[in-house]
């Protein structure tokens, strides 16, 4: 019988290799969320264009602007007037605008010497990116108080992202989104077809367990999504610059498990549809959608309503993600994910036996 | 024993009764087919009888096992070729083939006598994908698929819809060659004319069988008298024997309409009541199963 | 007008180095029923597809209810219903609302639409069911209201493609009395379909092989022609030296 178990694996794989435009869609779809989200998509604050006002160019406020001009985020663009302040931040040509008062010199010595002043320093900021603007704020503040930060109440030192760029936390994000996407959806899509075009039938009045058919299917979609794996990996250390520092072997090793929970879903979905489209809809609405909202992939949970925090516990790609932001970012060993990957194990079994006894060999 | 054996069969689908206690036996090695149009529970029956379905009442057994209790068995023994294109389009002709051999645990080449006056067919395309075979060469695969495992019974849900004269006839052709090599066959077809191919035909409608018997036994109970009539206004021509005397209806069948007349016709009278139509043609007809069909169906 | 509703002469299609139909030539008369047939991949879609005013023709000429099938494509569809087996009607909307949409489809006017709703509705004895899913009738009423339908706006052709496939022999006889009688109300039929007991219902056939027309006659001349009992066995005869599948 291991013959035809290979067969029918053989047999999977020519559906998939036929069908080049998914294979394309499913090798490229991680390449470009990645560089997307990578690169182009970032709440990082990156070369923001910044023009000072400044009618008494005294040292200190030339010490001022050169210290932002020196800055990696900020692009100093020049010295501009009162009047023309709108114009710029309308045209877009400046992100920020620096005011100095006439009296800055003065205002700084009072402030430092605990003397009552009014401000010295006025910013405009182009808010219509309010992330973007929030961060250029707090990095204009803290640039430009630069020597005063000595006396500031604060001190505040970021850990493992010590330059808060965000590539940290898409990657494992992405990971949660597209596993979903290759095994969940690919599995039922491919189960659901052969309902559809009706060789579901023939298959089941034959000697072999469809249970057995049915594992075969997963077999090409666990390859596929393993080369996935490696690609984002390769992708994330290489070009995005995610540390790994947790050592690979952790987060293979819970991704393989995510997988499997994936795998499983997939095969869930296909016994609760009869259509592709049915089950194309479900992946695509039933999963990513929480995916995207109740997993920390776009908003922090900690800042959810209640109800939806709640809701995100029973999210497999919540845990998931969480378990790889500490393995990659943290450096923690995968001793340290027990709970998520326990969490995790126990999703897989629950939706494997409900799929397989939920799974029938009649028609109805 | 009986290669097939149903006893009062019935299944329902919520209200709709899709087959309503359904008694009939096939003998081993016949042609048998189930004819009736859509809605007549021709494919319920099939997928009860392949065990893809279980009864609401009555009992059924293929080769002696039960089809509830011994589906396991049955699968094993049974061919299958459901209605709807049962192949995969992406993959070629050999590959299909390949792949229901491995699903029985066969190789293509123990069957390969019994497939190949089928399958020499489509040999010379083996390379082709499925989706791209004309519908005549999709049914042949489709039916040395449904053989590779030397089934014992064969079940064909409607294997002819859709396809062209010239090839519906070579299926028939095969399916008379298979039965020499002692296979049962059970083929539904909508087409009255496909009947007289069949050893036996069960007329089938809405879950009732109305008649079993050989095709030439069913229409010699034919008991009325059948008349084709003709004339140049044919729509006139059938209202106006609709009302004549002695007439218990009047169809249109084919370039003729068909008059079916109980003992008060009276061939002179009709005539005159008629009145008066151009080129009007009256000759005695021999029924078809289409005409019993119709009888059995107003009855 | 003409009597000749349908004329066409040397009709041709080809696509790169297929022809696909080759030199057609036939008239069809006021209030015929005429049987197109054809094996599967003859040409006969694509000569019905021409005829509808939906594909350009690359020689040859044609003619439908008056109208050019080269330059005046629109007026034929405003002028030609439409029927198939596979595609008719709206299966979610009810019995009224499918009416409506095909009135507004053929541009009836709002009275016209009402007025002809009710004929039909009347016609059909199917006043009560106004309001009923189309998907939950029995196909055999299907059958008879998409026929209805496309013949709602009066066409002067109606062309139905396999139009009684699968139905119980005495639905396709009420279907058929249905045919004949808006024959016999001056509204060409043009059947296409490659089943050979819907051909002997026409008042003449015409048969195409690789995409020309081998034989052309009613039902009887063809029969006693090729010496066959059925029409079954005239395409047989014509259609086994067909070079070309699907």
């Amino acid at each position: 019988m291991k013959r035809n178990f290979l067969s029918f694996v053989k047999k999977e794989s020519l559906h998939i290799l036929r069908d080049k435009r998914t294979m394309l869609v499913v090798m490229f779809i991680p390449i470009v969320l990645m560089i997307l989200f990578g690169f182009a998509i970032s709440t990082e604050v990156n070369n923001i264009n910044i023009a000072v006002v400044a009618p008494n160019r005294t040292d200190g406020v030339t010490d001022a602007v050169n210290r932002l001009a020196a800055n990696e985020y900020f692009t100093f663009k020049g010295y501009i007037n009162q009047d023309e302040i709108d114009i710029q931040l309308r045209s877009g040509k400046v992100g920020a605008v620096v005011i100095f008062t006439p009296d800055y010199d003065k205002r700084v010595a009072q402030i430092f010497g605990g003397l009552p002043s009014t401000p010295a320093i006025q910013l405009i900021v182009d808010a219509s990116n309010v992330n973007i603007a929030g961060a250029a704020t707090a990095y204009l503040q803290s640039v430009l108080l630069g020597t005063a930060s000595q006396q500031s109440m604060f001190e505040t030192r970021m850990l493992f992202n010590p330059q808060m760029k965000s590539a940290y936390n898409f990657v494992p994000g992405l990971m949660g989104l597209i596993f979903i996407l290759v095994c969940a959806m690919m599995t039922s899509v491919s189960i659901v077809r052969e309902k559809e075009v009706g060789t579901m039938e023939v298959l089941l009045v034959s000697p072999v367990r469809p249970v057995k058919i049915i594992f075969a299917k997963m077999i090409p979609y666990f390859v596929i999504s393993c080369i996935v794996l490696t690609i984002i990996l390769l992708l994330a250390h290489f070009l995005l610059d995610v540390p790994m520092s947790g050592g690979i072997g952790g987060i293979v090793t819970i991704s393989l498990i995510y997988l499997a929970l994936s795998l499983s879903l997939g095969l869930f979905i296909s016994t609760i549809t009869s259509t592709q489209v049915a089950a194309l809809l479900i992946s695509a609405v039933v999963l990513m959608m929480p995916i995207l909202m109740f997993s920390g992939l776009l908003f922090p949970i900690e800042n959810l309503p209640k109800f939806f925090q709640v809701v995100s516990n029973i999210v497999p790609a919540r845990w998931y993600i969480d378990a790889t932001r500490k393995l990659m970012i943290q450096g923690v060993s995968i001793l340290a994910v027990w709970k998520e990957c326990i969490i995790l194990i126990g999703m897989t079994i629950m939706l494997l036996v409900v799929s397989l006894k939920k799974f029938n060999d009649k028609l109805e | 024993m009986y290669a097939v054996e149903i006893n009062s069969l019935s299944k329902s689908f919520g209200k709709t009764k899709a087959l309503d206690s359904v008694t009939f036996a096939v003998e081993r090695g016949e042609l048998f087919g189930l004819i009736g149009p859509d809605g007549a529970g021709k494919t319920t029956l099939f997928r009860l009888l392949t065990t893809l379905l279980n009864p609401d009442n009555g009992s059924a057994t293929i080769d002696g096992f039960d089809i509830v209790k011994d589906y396991h068995t049955i699968r094993s023994r049974v061919g299958y070729m459901p209605g709807r294109f049962s192949l995969y389009p992406d993959l070629t002709v050999e590959e299909n083939l390949n792949f229901f051999a491995a699903l029985f645990g066969v190789t293509v080449e123990e069957s390969y006598d019994l497939i190949a006056p089928i399958y020499s067919h489509i040999e010379p395309f083996r390379t082709r994908r499925a989706g791209k075979l004309s519908g005549g060469m999709k049914q042949k695969l489709a039916l040395s698929c449904a053989l590779i495992h030397r089934p014992s019974v064969l079940f064909l849900d409607e294997p002819t819809t859709g396809v062209d004269a010239v090839s519906r006839c070579e299926f028939w052709d095969m399916l008379s060659e298979l039965k020499t090599k002692g296979i049962t066959i059970l083929a539904s077809t909508p087409y009255m004319d496909e009947a007289s191919r069949c050893d036996r035909i069960a007329l089938c409608d809405k879950g009732h069988i109305l008649d079993i018997n050989t095709p030439q036994d069913i229409v010699n109970k034919y008991d009325s008298n059948l008349y084709a009539i003709n004339a140049d206004n044919m729509f006139n021509l059938l209202e106006a024997s609709r009302k004549a005397t002695g007439v218990i209806e009047c169809y249109p069948f084919g370039e003729s309409h068909h008059l079916v007349t109980n003992e008060e016709f009276d061939l002179n009278h009709y005539k005159e009541e008629l009145g008066d139509f151009k080129n009007l043609t009256i000759t005695p007809t021999a029924p078809t199963i289409e005409d019993m069909f119709i009888k059995l169906m107003k009855r | 007008m003409s009597d000749i509703v349908i004329s066409v002469h040397n009709l041709t299609k080809r696509f790169g180095n297929f022809t696909a139909v080759d030199h057609i030539t036939f008239d069809v008369q006021r209030g015929e029923i005429f049987g197109f047939l054809g094996a599967n991949g003859a040409g006969k879609t694509t000569a019905m597809r021409m005829l509808c005013g939906l594909s350009y023709p690359t020689s040859g000429s044609g003619n439908v209810a008056g109208f050019d099938i080269m330059h005046e494509g629109e007026q034929i569809k405003r002028h030609i219903g439409y029927m198939s087996q596979r595609f008719s009607l709206y299966n979610e909307l009810t019995v009224s609302e499918n009416i409506n949409l095909f009135a507004g489809i053929y541009g009836l006017s709002k009275k016209e639409t009402t007025k002809r709703a009710t004929q039909l509705l009347e016609r059909l004895n199917l006043h009560s069911e106004r309001n009923t899913l189309v998907k939950s009738l029995p196909l055999g009423w299907k059958q008879k209201l998409s026929f209805s339908i496309a013949t709602i706006h009066n066409p002067e052709v109606v062309f139905l493609d396999e139009p009684t496939g699968g139905v119980d022999p005495v639905t396709r006889r009420q279907f058929w009395e249905m045919i004949y009688e808006t024959a016999n109300n001056g509204t060409t039929i043009f059947v296409t379909t490659h089943y050979m007991d819907e051909a002997e219902y026409c008042s003449r056939v015409s048969i195409m092989v690789d995409g020309e027309i081998r034989a052309l006659d009613t039902p009887t001349n063809l029969k006693q022609k090729f010496n066959a009992m059925t029409m079954d066995d005239v395409f047989r005869t014509l259609a086994r030296g067909a070079k070309r599948g699907e």
